[in-house]
């Protein structure tokens, strides 16, 4: 019973934010009620006793891609009025492929003759737990190959946006450190009423330690 | 279980370590410039290191890391190929990254990265690991094609290839989970056995069917073959030229073979249900390459057209769905990466005055100013539309044979018709080399590593002819372990 009043209360915020994600005029709002969804998605999860799903949905989509989304959308400056110009021309071909779409879900479930089989779960131990079981046993090797693609995303990232720009100061702690007493300070005498030839005894080496 | 259980993966393991010691000498490596040339150093030692231990260890057909793993004789040769066609690569990049201002040293690393992605693409013995393997291999390429910042084409080159990648590997992977739900398990051996267990009952199920299409246009796309072929005229126009070179050859590589070990390993019993969309897509593939080309202007377009009827030649081979079809294609795919390298390594020398060139009309009177090259590219053309007694004929003969052996006589006389197309736009660029007159003469050459490579293939698609026969034999006797490809 109260499984049941949880799962349409969840269910119900998901579908009416997921509707305010597309009708928001404002795309802060939109992101933010795509988090909403996120998080009631998250809570069905949690009913089905799915709750690594759960809390991945939460690390990854609300942890990762929703402040992602965030940053795109304040920091690019994207015309959104005029992107959403398309909406009425588009919305009969987006009703044709959801129609599409719910009839074949309504097939597959409430189709005569077909029985959706679920594999045989341990429903004694929790699935977090069984997961951990194989992933660093069974599966190493997909775990590793998983590590090796991050890798390739990482070194991907780096190479297609780092720039080195020429003259830009930078402050080098390792040259700062290595400075001696010798290069750096210099005793002038100084007579009374002249100015010193020079303070420093070469601008070279203050120079490089500014670069 | 003790160490040598992972002694079958031993080169993967290896390249793996490898690569991660050379991220951190990139990082900590200094200049670009300088380390870059280090890098490329390093990554051409260690694939050939790992070319030996993928030949002395991966012979003996074995399983590693529970199921996810497997090495035969037919995974040595294509991993062989695919190290031969990333070493050869390496060494043309040299000089060519500066001129085409992607001299860093993430070029090289990214490139034993991707290797090593195909390596475990074509070892795959799982639904999970061929995905993981497709990943791990395209990443660095979409990098790669759009390294060359300053450049828009580049660019686009790389996006779209991105773009267009996410979209096959979404394919491949609704395919897969389809797979997985109708047979239930992603093991390839396991859905081996529940597919021939379906056809002894009447059928494979329509679900498994969708899901089977599904994964072959995936690959269909990784292999570049139509009507999955929009991308690669851009991205071999737009990437860099020593880019495009590694993209003709390489990937290629590993793609086919996972193509030959799905359809013969995974769904060899259901070859009912593939035959058919296999010929469909080499047919499709050959007579788009050899129309596509006509039109063509630039030498590294004319390629990609190239490339995408080569592969609907290779697929011809596939489609006989029989022993002969997969030493066909074997060898196909072997003589088709030694002719393109020596093209490549040959469209790398051209210049006019420092200026890379790409134009067909560039090459006016080639035979007199550069007359030896000149003979080399004949060579590669020659063998490429298929003329006796050159390497690309005997390529043909085999496949367009196993074909003939297994039915499939429409299709050939369609490959054997599109093939002469094909022939019209590989001569054209001979009678541009040797009967037109020299416009602007083009550089001398400098670079004496591409020299020694587009002679030596030059010689190896001459002579090919004498070492075939025993080839194929040598082939023909690793066989009956392709038994063993269905796990």
């Amino acid at each position: 019973m109260i499984t049941s009043l949880f799962f349409y209360l969840f269910a119900a915020i998901t579908i009416a934010s997921g509707l305010m994600v597309i009708t928001a005029r404002n795309p802060v709002h939109a992101v933010l009620f795509l988090i909403l969804a996120f998080f009631n998605a998250a809570g069905l999860f949690v009913l089905m006793g799915a709750e690594f799903l759960a809390m991945l949905l939460v690390v990854v989509y609300v942890g990762a891609v929703a402040v992602l989304f965030l940053f795109v959308v304040m920091m690019l400056d994207i015309d959104y009025a005029n992107m959403r110009e398309g909406f009425q021309r588009h919305l009969p071909l987006g009703l044709i492929v959801g129609g599409v779409l719910l009839v074949e879900l309504l097939v597959i479930f409430a189709g005569p003759g077909t029985t959706i089989g679920v594999a045989d779960v341990d429903l004694t131990r929790s699935n977090t737990a069984q997961i951990g079981d194989v992933i660093y046993t069974e599966y190493l090797y997909l775990f590793q190959l998983a590590g090796m693609i991050l890798l390739v995303a990482m070194i991907g990232a780096i190479t297609l946006t780092m720039r080195h720009r020429e003259g830009v100061k930078r402050q080098s702690i390792a040259l700062q450190n290595a400075r001696t007493r010798e290069e750096t300070v210099a005793l002038v005498s100084v007579e009374n009423n002249q100015a010193p030839e020079s303070i420093l005894p070469n601008n070279k080496d203050q120079s490089k330690v500014l670069r | 279980m003790g160490v040598t259980a992972f002694f079958p993966a031993i080169a993967e393991i290896f390249l793996a370590g490898v690569s991660i010691v050379l991220v951190l000498a990139a990082a900590f490596g200094g200049e670009d410039g300088k380390a870059s040339g280090l890098m490329r150093k390093l990554a051409v030692a260690s694939l050939i290191i790992t070319g030996i231990l993928v030949a002395s260890y991966g012979n003996t057909p074995s399983l590693a890391f529970g199921h996810l793993f497997m090495t035969s004789p037919f995974m040595v040769y294509m991993k062989l190929l695919v190290l031969f066609g990333a070493t050869i690569i390496l060494l043309m990049s040299r000089g060519h990254v500066a001129a085409d201002n992607i001299n860093r040293p993430e070029f090289p690393l990214l490139i034993l990265l991707s290797v090593l992605g195909m390596m475990v693409l074509i070892s795959s013995n799982d639904l999970m690991v061929l995905y993981m393997g497709i990943e791990l291999q395209s990443l660095p390429l979409y990098v790669i094609a759009a390294m060359r910042r300053d450049s828009v084409r580049s660019s686009e080159a790389g996006l779209k290839y991105f773009l267009l990648g996410a979209l096959s590997s979404g394919l491949l992977l609704y395919g897969a989970s389809l797979i997985y739900g109708f047979t239930g398990s992603t093991n390839y051996g396991e859905i081996a056995s529940s597919l021939s267990q379906d056809v002894l009952n009447g059928g494979v199920s329509s679900g498994a069917v969708i899901g089977i299409v599904f994964l072959i246009s995936g690959m269909a796309f990784k292999i570049s073959a139509a009507p999955f072929h929009m991308w690669t005229p851009d991205v071999y126009e737009g990437s860099p030229t020593i880019v495009t070179a590694f993209f003709a050859v390489v990937p290629k590589l590993a793609a086919m073979s996972l193509f030959l070990r799905v359809t013969y390993g995974m769904l060899g019993s259901a070859s009912d249900s593939w035959q058919q969309v296999v010929v469909a897509i080499a047919m499709a593939s050959m007579i788009i390459g050899a129309l596509g080309a006509i039109m063509q202007t630039d030498l590294k377009r004319l390629m990609a057209y190239s490339s995408i009827a080569h592969m609907g030649y290779a697929l011809v081979g596939m489609a006989s769905a029989q022993a002969e079809g997969i030493s066909a294609v074997m060898i196909y795919m072997a003589i088709y990466i030694v002719s393109s390298i020596g093209i490549f390594a040959l469209i790398l020398t051209l210049s006019r005055e420092g200026t890379a060139v790409t134009k067909i009309n560039d090459l006016a009177g080639y035979s007199r100013t550069h007359p030896l090259y000149a003979a080399c590219m004949l060579i590669f053309l020659f063998s490429m539309a298929g003329i006796p007694p050159l390497g690309g004929f005997f390529g043909k003969w085999f496949v367009f044979s196993a074909a003939v052996n297994a039915g499939l006589v429409p299709l050939a006389v369609f490959g054997v018709l599109s093939s002469v197309i094909g022939a019209f736009y590989y001569i054209r660029i001979i009678k541009v080399m040797y009967v037109d007159d020299v416009a602007d003469a083009l550089d001398q050459p400098d670079r004496r590593t591409n020299g020694m490579i587009i002679l030596s293939m030059a010689v190896i698609t001459a002579l090919m002819v004498f070492v075939l026969s025993s080839l194929r034999e040598g082939i023909m006797g690793t066989l009956p372990y392709i038994a063993f490809i269905a796990g």
